[in-house]
């Protein structure tokens, strides 16, 4: 299919998985509901655009198509946070620490934590990237231990409040928490809009980047910040989104054939958003809560990881 | 043979450490401590060796096998697979017996080593470190599938607990299984030069005479039995089949059959270390294995991987 | 022009470079050749500043190199190396169309376009130019990639082992479309090759390295000479004249 009628194709099942998620069975209190919808529908979208921008361009620095930022170990570190909090505080937590707080304190962890990786593993001039992830698959593990140390002794009470955390979800709604994710998000890709051209190139690779003119390690490191801070935010404001990115991005190289990553990045994100939106339908209206979109993403997002990988570079 | 006297030196000490204090002399003059010798002392003791030894072992076949020194059971997804295999037999068969998890597990893990070879080979990837990457991916699916489980039948938090290593719960009579894994060191050393081979490639194995398929299940089989048979006992411990082997390949050579018993050896002192660490620390209470191994082989990791980086 | 001075660099703990110098000539092609190991690719990728090296200096234009805006020097110096394993939706046009970036910085204009057709005019790539590079051959990729350098349309092009993957057909093309953007376009050309003959017949001069330094920088018909190469491959030679230039024959001798 062309390319323009993806797109058209793409919002209009947008809008229409929208439209079902406002407006299917409202029941009698319409303006209730459609309030409380209209932020978890913002919410989604926030998520969204930010798993699709930071995948898409974490997967062309990374030169790969199979990892995504949430190897790095964020989520890890997100989940630890949180389990210290409750682990400390047991059911006190939400009264020492305000919803804002502690998203604020677990960006600003999380960024720290992406910032010591990058001056550890940029601190000389042979900058392989994978070492990085490794680097940040092994904290993570490592966080991950501590975490399950931690809340095999945090009473099972507490721990729903921590299990909470350890699965995406857009039940929990905070307005203020929205508007200072949005207004970031907007900030950043304000910010990252006119180095997306240059993506265009560092897809070529490393050698022919730096042979074209690129101020190379300068724009890497943007774009890793940039990273850090969508991965945070998002992380922040809903839980773990593992295996979102992998799964949108793939569809969309799929789908969508281009290497113009200034129109990639927003297919991308309304193929995300779709998956949200429609996602969390289904497990509201379908599955009736029995299960998490975070799982349903998981699963599928997983599949298409397998896929992947096992039709790749077989040719030549 | 150094290895030999220090690990009968730390095996000695962790034997006699611990809450109720035991000594030597006790032993023949206390029935109680007696019992508590064997019941739980011994058992533990036993574990720590053959679990250290194996996990090692079972590490150094995956490298062979791979030809990858990033690759081992933490970074393959077999110790994921082991515990979705002990979840699924404990939702789907309640009243499961050590045996039926035991098997449960095996299974997982072997097939999901299996899908992890197949997926090496696809990915012919100029970058070593890439693979682990995608193993560890592999084995976060794995986890997520086996947390789809658990969400649904409310045990996330038991999830956690059980399959944390974990030596203090080990007691004559459960532990058995754990020699199994005897059998399973004999079989690597007489194996070892084919496992190389294998790794070379198929065609190079064959040109050799060997068969590839019959070779790589056997060494895969080899690699389940133990990583299953330790997560049924102990619950999962990371890292040590991917740091001891490279540590002895680091300091031996890569030659199989001279390195595998001093891999072998050096995955019991690791644990026995941690493990008597874990006791002391702070005393009375435990500090579980898997944390003292995740934070010392973390970082141990972290040592190799920027060592490389040179 | 290129030079540079005691450059030295070191891998681990092996000396790959050992404190060289030289001055490339301006408007001609030096070929570098050696045995493998000599440090060949490890030098073009100093000059080109896609490495770092460990001791000395590498002046281009009379500037050090390190003191140049990369896009400023991308302008004027482009390298090849070996052209990677690309996973990504291009067509030939696209590819090449990048060798423009330096200048255009992502906005072609008409005169850019021009160029991209003169590239792919030179190196016979006009059918295949809106084919994806990941359908092409080898060798069509190759020459693609080096269209890519074309287009970039800089004073001094660098090439490690271009005609890898090409065919005896496509390899003497690429050279005589070297030695016409010297000629013609006064270009300077640094080539590692790893075959001798195309140094020999295509080069005007020849730095020869051999365990991390030059043994040899000169004119070409100084070097291909029987005894010269013996010493730097450690193999017999025997040097036929045929029109002013040199056939090197080293098989079954």
């Amino acid at each position: 299919m062309k390319n323009r009628n993806i797109v058209i194709l793409i919002i209009v099942i947008l809008i229409l998985s929208s439209a079902f998620f406002m407006f299917y069975k409202t029941g009698a209190n319409l303006d209730y509901v459609l309030s409380r919808r209209g932020i978890r529908l913002a919410t989604m979208m926030v998520v969204g655009v930010s798993v699709a921008f930071s995948s898409i361009i974490f997967q062309t620095i990374t030169n790969n198509k199979i990892l995504t930022p949430s190897i790095m170990g964020y989520e890890s570190v997100f989940i630890l946070f949180q389990t210290i909090i409750v682990f400390l505080y047991g059911d006190r937590s939400f009264k020492v620490i305000s919803q804002e707080s502690n998203f604020f304190y677990a960006v600003i962890l999380m960024m720290l934590f992406s910032v010591l990786m990058y001056m550890v593993v940029f601190g000389k001039e042979k900058q392989n990237i994978f070492y990085l992830l490794l680097l940040g698959m092994v904290l993570g593990t490592l966080f991950q231990t501590l975490s399950q140390f931690m809340q095999v002794i945090i009473d099972p009470n507490e721990f729903s409040i921590v299990q909470n955390f350890m699965f995406v979800s857009f039940t929990k709604m905070n307005t203020r928490l929205l508007t200072i994710a949005s207004v970031t998000l907007i900030a950043s890709l304000i910010y990252v809009y006119r180095y997306l051209k240059y993506l265009d190139v560092i897809a070529l690779g490393r050698e022919h980047a730096i042979n074209l003119g690129l101020d190379y390690n300068k724009l890497i490191r943007k774009f890793l910040l940039v990273i850090s801070l969508l991965v945070s935010v998002s992380t922040a404001l809903v839980g773990p989104v593992t295996f979102l990115g992998i799964l949108v991005t793939n569809l969309t190289y799929e789908l969508f054939k281009s290497s113009k990553h200034r129109s990639m990045v927003w297919v991308c994100s309304g193929i995300a958003c779709i998956f949200l939106v429609a996602g969390q339908f289904l497990v509201e209206h379908i599955l009736k809560f029995s299960t998490n979109v975070s799982i349903v993403i998981n699963f599928i997002g997983g599949g298409v990881f397998m896929y992947t990988i096992l039709k790749t570079q077989k040719k030549r | 043979m150094v290895f030999v006297c220090i690990t009968f030196v730390l095996v000695w000490i962790s034997l006699f450490t611990g809450i109720k204090n035991i000594q030597f002399s006790e032993l023949f003059t206390d029935t109680e401590k007696w019992m508590f010798f064997v019941i739980s002392r011994i058992p533990r003791t036993l574990s720590l060796v053959l679990i250290g030894a194996g996990l090692s072992i079972a590490g150094f076949i995956m490298q062979q096998i791979s030809q990858n020194k990033f690759v081992s059971p933490t970074t393959a997804g077999a110790l994921d697979a082991a515990k979705m295999g002990i979840l699924f037999s404990l939702i789907f068969i309640p009243q499961a017996s050590l045996i039926s998890k035991m098997v449960s597990s095996l299974v997982f893990t072997f097939f999901s080593s299996l899908l992890f070879m197949l997926i090496i080979r696809r990915v012919r990837f100029r970058n070593t470190v890439f693979i682990p990457l995608v193993g560890i991916m592999f084995g976060n699916i794995l986890g997520a599938i086996a947390t789809f489980f658990a969400y649904k039948n409310n045990i996330v938090q038991n999830t956690q607990e059980w399959l944390l290593g974990d030596f203090s719960a080990v007691m004559q009579g459960q532990y058995e299984t754990i020699y199994l894994i005897l059998p399973i060191v004999v079989l690597t050393y007489w194996y070892a030069d084919r496992f190389t081979i294998v790794g070379m490639g198929d065609s190079f194995a064959r040109n050799l005479g060997l068969s590839y398929g019959t070779i790589v299940n056997v060494g895969l089989f080899a690699v389940s039995l133990i990583v299953s048979a330790s997560v049924v006992t102990v619950g999962a411990i990371p890292f040590v089949g991917l740091i001891i082997p490279n540590v002895a390949s680091m300091i031996f050579g890569d030659n199989l059959r001279k390195t595998l018993p001093y891999s072998a050896f050096l995955g019991a002192i690791f644990l026995l270390i941690c493990d008597i660490l874990g006791r002391i620390m702070i005393f009375p209470y435990e500090i579980p294995i898997g944390m003292m191994v995740g934070v010392i082989g973390g970082i141990a990791f972290l040592f190799l991987i920027v060592k490389k980086n040179r | 022009m290129i030079r540079f001075e005691n450059v030295a660099k070191k891998y681990r703990d092996t000396e790959v470079l050992k404190n060289i110098s030289a001055t490339i000539h301006h408007g001609k092609i030096t070929s570098l050749i050696g045995p493998n190991g000599a440090g060949k690719s490890t030098l073009l990728s100093i000059m080109s500043r896609l490495l770092k090296q460990d001791n000395g200096d590498v002046f281009f234009m009379d500037k050090n190199l390190s003191s140049f805006k990369n896009n400023e020097l991308a302008q004027h110096l482009s390298i090849l190396k070996q052209s990677n394993h690309l996973d990504i939706k291009l067509t030939v046009k696209d590819l090449v169309s990048f060798g423009r970036f330096p200048h255009s910085k992502g906005k072609m204009t008409s005169a850019d376009w021009e160029k991209v057709d003169e590239a792919l005019a030179f190196s016979q790539l006009q059918d295949l130019r809106d084919v994806y590079i990941d359908e092409l051959s080898g060798g069509q990729r190759q020459r693609a990639f080096i269209a890519m350098i074309i287009a970039q349309d800089t004073q001094y092009i660098l090439l490690d082992e271009p005609l890898n993957n090409l065919d005896m057909k496509h390899s003497v093309l690429v050279m005589k479309t070297l030695r016409r953007l010297v000629e013609d376009l006064g270009k300077t050309v640094v080539i590692v090759i790893h075959e001798v003959n195309f140094a020999a017949q295509y080069s005007d001069y020849i730095i020869a390295m051999k365990e991390g330094v030059i043994c040899y920088h000169d004119h070409v018909s100084q070097v291909i000479q029987a005894d010269v190469l013996k010493d730097i491959f450690d193999i017999d030679f025997d040097i036929i004249e045929k029109e002013d230039r040199k056939i090197c024959n080293y098989f079954n001798l």
